[in-house]
């Protein structure tokens, strides 16, 4: 093996987003249903908030905490399916065989997939996040930097989540795609999205604490509620992601190894 | 004398108990057509799997255009491309949209020119602009022909290349590739249990049963062989075990489905 074997090529990074892009350009449903979600559970749950504005004192020191949960929760929802259906595209488009028959790297796919991941994330949540501002007067955005650092590690942890799923569509195929979808509810409860991880039983807190999304939600809350971007959870969080990315890169290698040595490249799909 | 195109030596796959693939050994000059022959489950897209990169091999060695193929198969998978009725294109893209990803991701210099091209040369222009998903068979088969030719590979891989195509299609299919592999000196192999087209087009069959190579030859030499008017007499003389060189049935055996 030499260095050029293992060269990341811009070029066909680009083509595998070019061909995602084709995609959502030929269909405006396929637009309209990834902003609909969020924008959706944004209205719901300003709704919500509102009235607890009136009704508690937790709330009331920061009205959006609820608003900005659902948001930021939205990002790495639509972040891990949106590495991991760009992936079951190509599954039900028989079309892996094609791709790999190329000189497509699986490292080149992998970074194609992390972008499409953060196009789908933007695509879904910035409309709900304009809305907001126009329903609501509250602008997630008028947490400043902070959110920036929240949102990157939302999509780290989503491309981490969503290679461990990819590669159980490729061990398992189209057989495992419902766990697309739900795998990352299963991570809500712990995730401390709308309560301090304090809420949970205290044996399941180490547990929350080992999830990247829980220090981004309880950074978030400092954040709101005491104006105050904690370091240690964004640290924290990084750290964890990093670990994260490494185990799902790693996953995704030996599942894909494991695809060719059983020929599921070529006849994956429907 | 230079290498050939293809060498493979003692190539053989197993799917736990079952032997796909067993044994396969043969070479390709450089500008010829080589045929796999055999019915289903004889080992044929098992082999091109193995060919392409997308099969581990149990054993044995692949060189394909000098290179070691499961060493440094990035090395040459730009310079060799493949197509089969198993595997589709992005049905929600064009023609035009397909082949504009695919020059991308094989580098071609000037794509536009090139999907022009091609989109002339195979008759795409009147539908390139719509979903293949809309597209006839026929249709796609020369889309994704096109999209095997956009490279101008050095070595083509085709399964079955006019599987459930109508016969003036089917036609037109294989004059195209007599006609290209005269143009450009590409190698070519080709899977088949289609024996007028094995006939027509190749230069050397190989006779594949039940992941073995029972017979070998330019079909001429197989006809005389056999005693046989065509290779179809030939084929049936194998699958029923008549003749020569058959070897002992196996199991049969394909790729695990996803």
């Amino acid at each position: 093996m030499t260095l050029q074997d293992f060269a990341l090529s811009p070029r066909r990074i680009g083509a595998i987003l070019l061909r995602h892009l084709y995609v959502l350009r030929s269909s405006w449903p396929r637009l309209v249903e990834m902003a609909y979600w969020p924008t959706m559970q944004m209205i719901i749950w300003g709704f919500v908030s509102q009235f607890l504005y009136t009704q508690t004192s937790y709330v009331a020191q920061a009205f959006g905490v609820l608003m900005a949960g659902v948001m930021l929760w939205d990002v790495l929802f639509r972040g891990q399916l949106g590495f991991s259906l760009s992936f079951l595209e190509e599954m039900w488009a028989h079309n892996l065989a094609n791709l790999y028959v190329s000189p497509l790297r699986p490292a080149e796919h992998i970074i194609a997939l992390m972008a499409m991941s953060v196009v789908r994330t933007l695509i879904g949540v910035l409309p709900a996040a304009v809305l907001a501002i126009l329903l609501y007067k509250f602008s997630i955005f008028d947490m400043g930097l902070p959110l920036l650092a929240f949102y990157v590690n939302l999509v780290m942890m989503a491309w981490g989540i969503g290679m461990l799923s990819t590669s159980l569509l490729m061990r398992y195929g189209l057989g495992a795609e419902n766990l697309v979808w739900f795998i990352i509810f299963l991570l809500a409860p712990i995730s401390a999205i709308y309560y301090p991880v304090t809420v949970l039983p205290a044996w399941l807190q180490p547990i929350a604490w080992c999830l990247p999304s829980t220090h981004v939600f309880e950074g978030m809350r400092e954040v709101l509620f005491h104006q105050h971007f904690n370091l240690t959870l964004f640290w924290g969080a990084v750290g964890l992601n990093v670990i994260y990315i490494l185990v799902g890169l790693g996953v995704y290698l030996i599942a894909f190894r494991s695809a060719r040595e059983r020929g599921a490249l070529l006849q994956m799909g429907e | 004398m230079s290498e050939p195109v293809i060498l493979v030596e003692g190539l053989s796959k197993r799917f736990g108990p079952v032997i796909a693939v067993d044994e396969l050994s043969f070479s390709a000059p450089g500008g010829t057509v080589i045929g796999l022959l055999g019915g289903n489950g004889a080992g044929k897209t098992t082999s091109i799997a193995m060919l392409l990169g997308l099969l581990i091999p149990t054993s044995g060695s692949i060189r394909i255009l000098g290179e070691d193929m499961l060493k440094h198969r990035y090395r040459v998978l730009g310079r060799m491309n493949f197509s089969s009725p198993y595997v589709d294109l992005p049905r929600r893209l064009t023609p035009r949209q397909n082949l504009r990803v695919f020059a991308t991701l094989y580098a071609v210099a000037d794509p536009t020119r090139r999907i022009a091209e091609l989109g002339e040369e195979l008759a795409l222009n009147e539908f390139i602009d719509r979903p293949c998903g809309s597209l006839s068979a026929g249709q796609k088969t020369r889309v994704a022909l096109a999209k095997a030719l956009l490279n101008r590979p050095e070595l083509l891989l085709l399964d079955e290349p006019t599987a459930s195509l109508d016969p003036d299609t089917a036609d037109w299919v294989r004059h195209y590739l007599e006609t290209f592999r005269k143009e450009t000196g590409a190698t070519i192999l080709l899977a088949s249990h289609n024996m007028a087209e094995v006939e027509r087009l190749c230069s050397e069959v190989l006779m594949m049963r039940r992941g073995r190579v029972v017979d070998r030859g330019k079909p001429a030499d197989l006809l005389r062989r056999y005693g046989r008017a065509n290779l179809e007499e030939v084929f049936l003389d194998i699958a029923r075990e008549r003749g020569h060189g058959v070897a002992a049935p196996a199991e049969e055996a394909k790729p695990e489905a996803g």
